[in-house]
């Protein structure tokens, strides 16, 4: 068939039952990205005949004798931008950019109506990162990022900004054409797919690979007979002991719906799927545990029956790990409390939801060097697990990536890179894998559900006499993450306190369910959610306002940061701004900002308050290099180890080289996270992009600017301390020699001027996060409208405003789909029941209300540049701020997190006189939630 | 050339594609057919039974044609152009053509593609050309394989969730609705658990200048739901008659909203409509 392609005539035989979107990029059109597979998400968004569809469910077929555009062919040509890229590019209208093309593509066609309710109008566009109001920005012709200016403190736009706007940033499966990220041109990319497991906990009795290799094009069936038996977690962490091993690449035991069985590899997608399918597998079901408060029970199947090295804390008892800690007394403290609260809280499993899906291509290099191109936060990290797991020497592995589509946390895994790397050295040959978006929600980590009891003691005038805390952590079929979830889970949300009692019985439990893993907050989210609304019915019983109990009981800086112990450790006061923080919300809910409250009598109004506090760097260790080199020509090329998944770290370490050199922004080339680039980064996670790697940047900037303030003045013969650096040259009085001199000088004899830093990611800081909600409920619908939603970090130094206020609302909008709408179903076989966006509901534009963000006025002396971490911690007080504003407006309490309208509606029923009969049990019943009236006992004494 | 550099199919199982421009170039039927009016919903789910795609648009019905006795609506008619029908005097029910597109959970980039008749084969329970064409009491024009055509009222073609009237080998061709339908006043209403969701319950009702009042359920219940009013009903008649008909065995429980919910929320739109055509 033919077709116009961005002007051009196309010919092309598609295949039957192939869509559009494959047509596209196999035509090298990689700005037409993969995010659903379903048209749900548009990232995928191309114009055919000038109407917008989602061209993963366009037929190919239908695209005969049209005319196709893709962002690609958007704008004048020559390298002119279309005016929505511009839009988009000075709103800073996205942060990983895999939504971009696509939403952009969209913005072009509407009409003024549909302009002016974007939220209809963009229903079927998804974006993971932004929370929307940047793109809401972009449709206004907003101005959000100052031009060029190269200072700390202005919003400079991201090196990679006109690459995704114009879709020609590369992630992981768009293959750069140079062969230097991938494999050679020209070189035929084998298909992997993998056979999951039907049943939630089966033995493989027996595996006949005929059938399958039977089918025409398949070159490998790799099964737990092929490929090393060596147990490995696939979580990544700087300390490799701090997960158990307890995964096999393939295992003969399936231990969940969904787990890998066998890898298939063949020519053609085609030939692995149809492999796949025919696959004969053998199982001996056995007896399954589906809900982790029956895993400690006796007579509860055993999960894992591994050897003491696996460091599985008991497996006879299904518990990954556990700890019971504390300090004084919590009997006597609640004994000597006027008032207490013993409540239980409930937090939900959740999918990253991620728009690029994980994915990996591997294949050798001419040198016989395994490289693995990977959508991961973890290159180094990953480098080292493939080595581990396959025998192999450092230097015999390359692991890189370039844009990341996304992460959340759920990219600090090896999922599928072990899997490619042993079938590409097996056949020789170039192989890779990449998951639909259905794989992404049924074979890829999620948030570990958790149950929390909170039991809190106070004098009558508010002042904490006792904390307790018992957590329930769901980790699934595998313990990735499932201690460092746990134990960090329990840390920040009780230190933030100051009490004398305080005791913490914490316990994460194997299930026959996909496995949990890191997620944003990283086990702070759900206990955020239990203390901040424990903290709340506090102060409901007390009669106190709810900021003015906090006010009374947070630590301040000279108080000691405890939770389950009182051990020394490296988290310091770096800077304190908390207080900052409760004042300023305070101050926003008083003014009553916000949209007006609906009128008539069914709508109840009410506001609700939570904080969070998070050290600045994970523990154990985070290390970071940087090395930073003058060209010949004068500009400076800066190696960071770390990974951009749209946390806007590339900026940041553009900025902190901008103002250590005074050479501009576009006159510093930053390669990233490449295994073969750099010495050791532990990677992209625990918000230590800016604060870790970004120390590192500086310093190795600093160590650069003083062979370069050396040099010059030997040069000029003057004294080291009159050299000023000035717009790429060293300066002295009226004289001046350039970079691009200094380098051609060096280059003379034989040496480059170079700059190396690192950092070891302690010791820490703390960051605060303080969210404030005025609601509006209806007491006969259940619907809920967020009136008002205000913000305050606390994030030291803001070095990129624009960027930084993004993470915060993106934060906030990924937080407010987890307390409203996601959810990840379990059905009764143990199968996700829910794997795809249209019925897993990831926040649209519609679902996000406008967040005011301010910030405290603070600088930290430990980051750089006065800067703290604000990635993840903006997730964590959100789902309880919301659910006290909703029990301020109602009188009464959900205490479970999706906060639906049919939950809300079943919690006020009883008050309702036309409350039906309810109806058939829903599928909650299967799993029950907690009842909402009961487990309360607010006693006052 | 090939497209192949990338995963070169999506519908794997598929083999072959049939692009019939006249009804006797329809293949027989096999197992393993579909027939494909966009392709939107075909295209999103792996479809491991299909081997053969038969292309509904190489016919080239026309989309929409108003006729003396009603509108005819062609199985491949876009959501897109049904949306757009420029309304014709005399016809107020057509103001519920662009509601009730908007009420699809897919983006106006699916209306472009959709059909309204593959909104209605798919037999979902929250189709909203099934509460449409309820309401406007279609009548649906079927191809059968063997050349013969049969009719079916819009009310009898869905018989549950992922079910309909459809026999293997036929085609929905057309929906026509009726003129007298057209005429009537209506109202349309929709709940849903999130802004622009999938509808948890989606109401049509009704009324001609006579007070007569019909009022159609979808989305809450399992197959569309019709109540008949002779002359109108007051509030109370209303609840009890619709209370009476949302018994336990008709509601649809899903992941889009619990039962309870659903019920609840159709007895209150089923008020919001009364009211707005008793003005």
């Amino acid at each position: 068939m033919k077709f116009a392609l961005n002007g051009a005539s196309r010919s092309v035989e598609p295949a039957a039952g192939q869509c559009l979107r494959t047509v596209l990029r196999g035509l090298g059109c990689h700005g037409v990205k993969k995010g659903c597979d379903a048209g749900d998400c548009g990232a995928c968004t191309v114009l055919v005949d000038g109407e917008a569809v989602h061209s993963c469910v366009y037929p190919a077929f239908r695209a005969e004798g049209r005319a196709i555009t893709t962002i690609e062919g958007l704008g004048a040509g020559a390298g002119d931008l279309h005016p929505m890229q511009r839009a988009f590019l000075a709103a800073g209208a996205f942060q990983c950019g895999f939504c971009t093309p696509g939403m952009i593509l969209t913005a072009t066609v509407l009409d003024p109506a549909q302009r002016r309710d974007p939220a209809q109008a963009l229903k079927g566009n998804i974006c993971r990162c932004t929370g929307y109001r940047s793109i809401r920005d972009a449709l206004l012709d907003r101005v959000n990022i100052d031009a060029d200016v190269p200072a700390c403190g202005r919003s400079v736009p991201a090196p990679a900004a006109v690459p995704v706007v114009t879709g020609r940033a590369r992630y992981t499966m768009d293959f750069p054409v140079d062969g230097e990220a991938g494999p050679a041109p020209g070189t035929p990319v084998l298909h992997c797919r993998l056979h999951r497991s039907p049943y939630p906990h089966a033995r493989i009795r027996r595996i006949d690979r005929t059938a399958a290799l039977a089918v025409p094009g398949v070159r490998l069936v790799l099964t737990h007979e092929d490929v090393p038996a060596r147990l490995f977690s696939t979580a990544r962490h700087e300390n490799a002991h701090d997960d158990p091993d307890d995964t096999r690449m393939l295992d003969d035991v399936v231990r969940f719906v969904g787990q890998r069985v066998a890898a298939v590899v063949a020519d053609t997608e085609q030939a692995a799927v149809r492999a796949c399918a025919v696959l004969d597998v053998e199982y001996e079901l056995l007896p399954a545990l589906l809900d982790a408060e029956c895993a400690m029970l006796p007579d509860a199947p055993i999960l894992h029956d591994k050897p003491a090295d696996a460091r599985i804390a008991d497996c006879r008892r299904n518990v990954v790990a556990e700890l019971h800690g504390g300090i004084g007394d919590v009997t006597a403290g609640l004994d000597a409390a006027d008032v207490t609260v013993d409540v239980t809280y409930r937090s939900q499993r959740l999918q990253h939801a991620h728009l690029e899906t994980h994915a990996a291509v591997a294949w050798q290099d001419p040198d016989g060097v395994l490289t693995v191109r990977s959508s991961t936060q973890v290159p180094f990290l990953v480098r080292d697990a493939l080595c581990t797991v396959l025998d192999l020497p450092r230097e015999r592995v390359r692991v890189l990536c370039e844009r990341v589509g996304g992460g959340f946390g759920g990219k600090q895994e090896m999922l599928v890179e072990d899997i490619v790397a042993c079938a590409a050295l097996r056949l020789g040959r170039a192989v890779g894998i990449e998951y639909s978006r259905e794989e992404a929600f049924i074979g890829a980590a999620g948030r570990h559900a958790m149950l929390v009891r909170v039991r809190l003691g106070a004098t009558r005038d508010g002042v904490l006499t006792a904390m307790a805390m018992d957590v329930l952590s769901d980790t699934g079929a595998y313990g990735n993450h499932a201690p460092g979830v746990l134990f960090h889970g329990c840390g920040e949300s009780v230190g933030v306190y100051r009490c004398a009692n305080k005791w913490i019985d914490g316990v994460s439990v194997y299930t026959n369910t996909p496995p949990a893993g890191a997620f944003r907050g990283y086990g702070l989210s759900q206990t955020n959610y239990a203390i901040e609304s424990a903290m709340d019915e506090l102060a409901e019983a007390l009669d106190l306002d709810p900021i003015l109990l906090r006010e009374q009981n947070i630590v301040r800086p000279g108080d000691a940061m405890v939770s389950f112990d009182s051990a020394e450790h490296d988290v310091e006061y770096g800077s304190y701004g908390l207080d900052q923080c409760l004042a300023l919300v305070r101050g926003a809910l008083d003014r009553d900002a916000g949209l007006q409250a609906p009128q008539g009598e069914e709508w109840a109004v009410g506001a609700g308050i939570a904080l969070g506090m998070i050290d600045t760097i994970p523990p154990r260790g985070h290390l970071s290099q940087a090395r930073v080199s003058l060209e010949p020509d004068g500009s400076v090329t800066l190696h960071v180890g770390t990974a951009e998944f749209g946390n806007g770290t590339s900026t940041v370490h553009v900025q902190f080289a901008a103002a250590i050199l005074s050479v501009p922004p576009d006159r510093i080339h930053l390669s990233q996270s490449d295994t073969a680039q750099l010495g050791y980064d532990t990677g992209a996670f625990g918000s230590t992009g800016t604060v870790v790697a970004g120390l590192a940047t500086v310093r190795a900037c600093e160590a650069l600017r003083r062979d370069l303030v050396a040099v010059a003045a030997m040069r000029l013969g003057v004294p080291e301390a009159d050299c000023v650096l000035q717009d790429g040259a060293v300066h002295s009085g009226t004289r001046a020699v350039s970079y691009a001199a200094l380098a051609g000088a060096a280059a003379d004899s034989d040496m480059t001027l170079q700059g190396f830093g690192e950092t070891t990611g302690s010791p820490r800081s703390v960051a605060f996060n303080v969210q404030g909600f005025r609601v509006a409920v209806n007491r006969v619908t259940g619907e809920l409208r967020i009136l008002h939603s205000i913000h305050a970090a606390d994030a030291g130094r803001v070095i990129n405003p624009a960027q930084c206020v993004g993470q915060i609302e993106g934060g906030v909008a990924q937080a407010v789909g987890a307390a409203l709408t996601e959810r990840m179903v379990i059905a009764p076989g143990g199968a996700i029941a829910n794997p795809s966006f249209r019925n897993y509901h990831v926040p649209r534009m519609a679902d996000i209300p406008l967040t005011e963000v301010v910030f405290a006025d603070t600088f930290d002396r430990l980051g750089p540049f006065g800067a703290k971490s604000m990635s993840e911690s903006p997730f964590n007080p959100v789902a309880a701020a919301l659910g006290n504003a909703i029990a301020r407006a109602t009188g009464t309490r959900i205490r479970a997190t999706p906060f639906r309208p049919d939950s809300i509606f079943r919690l006020l029923a009883p008050a309702c006189p036309s409350r039906p009969d309810t109806g058939p049990p829903s599928i909650e019943a299967v799993h029950p939630v907690t009842d909402p009236s009961g487990g309360i006992a607010i006693t006052p004494t | 050339m090939r497209a192949s550099e990338e995963p070169a199919l999506d519908l794997h199982f598929v083999e072959t594609l049939v692009r019939p421009d006249r009804r006797a170039a329809l293949p027989e039927p096999l197992p393993g057919d579909a027939f494909v009016g966009g392709g939107s919903w075909l295209f999103s789910e792996p479809q491991t039974r299909l081997r053969r795609l038969i292309d509904l648009a190489s016919f080239g019905w026309t989309p929409i044609e108003p006729r003396p006795e009603g509108l005819e609506i062609a199985a491949t008619c876009r959501l897109a152009e049904l949306a757009a029908f420029e309304p014709v005097a005399g016809w107020p029910a057509a103001s519920l053509f662009r509601p009730s597109c908007d009420a699809l959970w897919g983006s106006f980039k699916i209306h472009n593609v959709a059909t309204v008749g593959g909104n209605l084969c798919l037999g979902l329970p929250a189709a909203p050309m099934a509460a449409l064409a309820t309401a406007l009491q279609g009548v649906f024009l079927v191809w059968q394989p063997d050349g013969g055509d049969r009719l079916l009222a819009a009310i009898d073609f869905l018989t549950g969730p992922g079910e309909t009237a459809l026999r293997p080998g036929e085609i929905l061709r057309s929906v026509t609705l009726p003129a007298t339908a057209l005429r009537r006043r209506a109202a349309i209403r929709q709940a849903s658990l999130t802004s622009h969701g999938r509808s948890a319950a989606l109401l049509i009702g009704t009324s001609d200048p006579g007070g007569a009042m019909s009022l159609t359920v979808t989305a809450a219940v399992r197959r569309p739901l019709r109540l008949d009013f002779r002359s109108p009903p007051d509030a109370a008649g209303l609840q009890a008659a619709l209370s009476q008909r949302l018994n336990p065995a008709v509601l649809f429980d899903d992941l889009h909203g619990s039962a309870d919910w659903k019920r609840h929320m159709t007895l209150r739109l089923a008020e919001d409509i009364r009211r707005e055509l008793a003005a």
